[in-house]
């Protein structure tokens, strides 16, 4: 079907994918970028929060034409019992900038302004195409792919694995192991539409400005999981996700804990009336550091979702895809460049780029994370919150009881249910695995 | 129209998304069992659009065609050969507006 040959081949069309794609094809390279969906974003899913400074150093003009839904100005951490949260909420007129640092975008349409601007660069999309092998040479080098299509195989000097969280084709052909169910959460979301006034009724803001609130307790079910609300222009997007080792654990059923999330009194009056147009289902990778594989290797790199770029701790994923993904264009760039051929060898140079940005800094940062929040969860999640709302309830009702008595009453609680060893031993493995 | 935000079923939830159903070549099959293992039974709850159900013997059966191709399942039973996954066919499967 394609007999020409491509300087690279792209395999996906999210995040990582296109940020490699653009950075590629604006530099020359001929390009082919494979899509398994009818168009791009038709497959993926996100909360979504978007951070400019990652999109500014691939497309700096993004802010002109890309779909974006709302600027944030209002961040709220919440701790959350049955029947009330206890937050940390963080405003700034300084996030009133002349370029925002974080905003709100719906992924299917922001995907396909992103891949407009991939072809624009120069590169050959093509949707409705899914990847079924890669192609070897006799030395075992990655030399091409084969898809569902009619015809043969489509040759490139280097595949760059963009195929996200559950990519076939790098577990089987041995690039890298499969996810274990500890490294994972399943997170499912749905949309609900409210009209734009509402909004910004319920949320305080005016214009473009938006709020998110994402939120830890006792809405995970003793299991290691977050929950987020985030304002879109004329939508929310509500959702829960917890690691898919404790769902199995406990036969707990996702949709039934995103019904709970819904009915809870803290969220139920913020999407009161809202008119629910989808519901979706992604896995999150969640292993950190440790779980990342090999990013390159004859012929082949692996960028995004797909090598579990993902910081669970501070929520971010898309800017991690991206940043791998222009990292790993940019190292080809500079083989390519010096006519050397797209070896294991020379292309470990995308991987000691990687190790000097920001993404695995920061993941290595948060090494430990991962094991502690999933050995600790029934504590993380639910004891502490818990004794936190207990507390909060305890220093705001007045009613007559002494002060002095309200203090020790909280001291007993939290003493009572992990004991002074235990609070000074979870601090402790907290500050640690911060560190 | 207006969903009341309480006592939605799964099947409401996946009749919101756009899907093109690969009709007779469903990606995803469940080995034939007679005992299914506990990650299979567990799959009966933890997949978010239902779609594996226990039949009268106990063994575990799939309709994808409500799937979300988040890959869940895979994870959870790739391994052991209890099922066998793969992506759709190019164009086929969910089709997300929003995502």
């Amino acid at each position: 079907m394609i007999n020409e040959e491509f300087d690279a081949i792209v395999i996906g069309a999210g995040m990582s994918g296109n940020a490699a794609a653009y950075t590629m094809a604006s530099d020359g390279l001929k390009v082919l970028q494979l899509e398994r969906g009818e168009y791009p974003g038709s497959k993926n899913v996100q909360g979504a929060i978007m951070y400019a400074n990652m999109l500014e150093k691939i497309i700096p003009d993004f802010r002109d034409d890309a779909p974006l839904e709302r600027h944030l100005v209002e961040q709220r951490l919440w701790v959350m019992d049955e029947t009330s949260h206890t937050g940390i909420h963080y405003r700034s007129e300084d996030f009133n900038e002349v370029s925002p640092n974080r905003y709100t975008i719906i992924r299917a349409q922001f995907d396909k302004w992103f891949s407009r601007r991939v072809r624009q660069a120069g590169a050959t999309l093509l949707c409705e195409t899914t990847v079924t092998e890669l192609v070897r040479d006799n030395k075992g080098k990655v030399i091409g792919v084969r898809t569902d299509r009619a015809g043969g195989a489509i040759y490139a000097d280097v595949v760059v694995l963009a195929e996200g969280v559950c990519g076939l084709l790098g577990t089987r052909g041995g690039l890298r192991k499969m996810l274990t169910p500890e490294a994972v959460a399943l997170a499912v979301k749905e949309m609900h539409f409210l009209p734009e006034e509402v909004i910004e009724q319920r949320f305080g803001v005016k214009g473009s400005e938006g709020c998110v609130i994402e939120a830890v307790g006792t809405i995970s079910h003793d299991m290691a999981g977050l929950g987020f609300l985030y304002t879109n222009k004329e939508s929310i997007s509500l959702g829960i996700g917890c690691l898919v080792s404790d769902f199995t654990a406990k036969m707990e059923s996702p949709y039934a804990l995103l019904e709970a999330l819904k009915n809870h009194p803290s969220i139920r009056p913020l999407i009161a009336g809202s008119e629910v147009k989808e519901y979706a289902a992604h896995l999150i990778p969640e292993g950190g550091y440790k779980a990342i594989p090999q990013l390159f290797g004859d012929g082949w790199v692996v960028v995004g979702d797909a090598a579990q770029l993902n910081n669970a701790i501070h929520r971010e994923g898309s800017n991690l895809a991206m940043t791998s993904g222009r990292i790993a264009a940019e190292a080809i760039i500079q083989v390519k460049r010096r006519n050397d051929p797209m070896t294991k060898r020379n292309l470990a140079l995308y991987k000691t780029m990687l190790d000097e940005s920001f993404v695995v800094k920061d993941l290595r940062k948060y090494k430990d994370m991962p094991a502690l929040l999933h050995n600790n969860a029934a504590n993380f999640f639910t004891t502490y919150p818990r004794l936190m709302s207990k507390a909060a309830q305890n220093f705001m009702r007045v009613d007559g009881t002494p002060k002095i008595e309200k203090e020790r009453a909280t001291t007993a609680a939290f003493i009572k249910a992990r004991s002074r060893l235990g609070l000074v031993r979870d601090a402790i493995r907290l500050a640690l695995a911060w560190r | 129209m207006t969903n009341p935000v309480t006592n939605l079923r799964v099947e409401d939830k996946l009749y919101q998304n756009r899907y093109l159903v690969d009709s007779g070549r469903p990606h995803i099959k469940v080995r034939p069992h007679e005992q299914p293992s506990a990650n299979l039974v567990a799959l009966t709850h933890v997949c978010p659009a239902k779609c594996y159900e226990s039949n009268d013997k106990g063994q575990v059966e799939i309709t994808a065609d409500g799937c979300m191709e988040c890959g869940t399942c895979r994870i959870l039973c790739e391994a052991s050969g209890e099922i066998e996954w793969n992506y759709p066919r190019g164009g086929f499967g969910v089709l997300f507006k929003f995502g």
